[in-house]
């Protein structure tokens, strides 16, 4: 039951992007091109929805399942990495049509050569480990 | 039922539905963010010895390894029972421009020339995947998170780091569709 549930919560991911389209290279490129609100609505209203709901657990101090306070704790403010390791992201991510969910969603539908995308992401992230001690 | 949940979901439908997931990974007392996977998976294969990355109990990340593996099983759920096998409605201007660069219309909901295993006998294919993969395994460490742990938890928690990374993803996504892909398609 304990590994249930988070595999349970990753098939409503694999489901809901797939069927909200986010999954799709096609959508990604609307967005790039500001021609379509579909991936804005998407992530707009998670993130809407978040805000209020962030702030509810927070003024309420609500607890998790394992009766430890939720709290929030403030990333690192060591702005060229959000900057520079977001814009390589970000070049990959229109690349690819996908960032790293929708990559193994995209497997799992069938599109099989998204394995060879995830082999080249995990090749990418070691390959950060590997110098991450040189950049900025 | 499944005739409803075939059609593919409005945006504001998907979007509470992954606010929820965020929310309910709180409850579970973990934190949604996806690309954490990719460093666990080089930490199980022994990238500890090469990088101080990689040097941590991966075993406490197992939780977002079953989310993964569901997330295939989601991809595959809604293939084989909720499709609908609509072409993605994207808007005719978008359609117009992709055809410009040799990329037909939507038949599904990828473009074939480049989710195929012949796309890996071109150039552009390999870019594409390969590089693109590659980038986003690089910058999604680098940056300390992807799309689910900067734009949707960093936003929905107010963090000023997340809205920088997000900044900066769109630098990077305007830059690749506006200036690369004329030049590589």
């Amino acid at each position: 039951m304990k590994a249930l549930k988070y595999i349970l919560a990753g098939i409503l991911f694999g489901i809901v992007m797939t069927k909200s389209e986010a999954i799709s290279w096609f959508r990604i490129q609307e967005m790039f091109r500001f021609q379509g609100f579909h991936m804005y609505g998407i992530i707009g209203t998670a993130v809407a929805i978040g805000v209020v709901a962030v702030a509810l657990i927070k003024k309420f101090k609500l607890s998790d399942v394992d009766g430890n306070l939720i709290q929030f704790p403030d990333k690192a403010k060591t702005w060229a990495r959000y900057i520079i390791g977001g814009t390589i992201f970000g070049i990959g991510w229109a690349l690819t049509g996908a960032c790293p969910g929708p990559m193994f969603v995209n497997f799992g539908y069938g599109y099989l050569v998204f394995i060879v995308v995830i082999i080249a992401a995990i090749f990418g992230t070691y390959t950060y480990g590997a110098v991450m001690k040189k950049l900025p | 039922m499944i005739e409803f949940l075939s059609q593919p979901w409005p945006w504001y439908t998907s979007g509470a539905v992954i606010a929820f997931i965020m929310l309910l990974l709180f409850y579970f007392g973990k934190t949604f963010g996806f690309s954490s996977n990719f460093r666990t998976l080089c930490a199980m294969a022994g990238g500890g010895k090469q990088s101080a990355l990689f040097d941590f109990n991966w075993r406490d990340q197992i939780w977002n390894l079953l989310f993964l593996a569901g997330s295939i099983i989601g991809g595959y759920i809604s293939s084989v029972f909720l499709s609908g096998n609509d072409a993605v409605a994207i808007s005719e201007a978008t359609i117009n421009d992709l055809a410009v660069l040799g990329i037909g219309a939507p038949e599904g909901l990828q473009p074939a020339e480049l989710f195929s295993w012949n796309a890996l006998l071109s150039v552009q294919g390999w870019i594409a995947l390969v590089g693109g993969g590659f980038l986003v395994g690089f910058g999604s460490r680098y940056a300390g998170g992807c799309t689910s742990g900067h734009a949707i938890t960093g936003l929905s928690t107010l963090q000023l780091p997340s809205f920088v990374a997000v900044i900066g993803f769109f630098i990077g996504g305007l830059f690749t569709t506006h200036v690369l892909f004329p030049i590589i398609f």
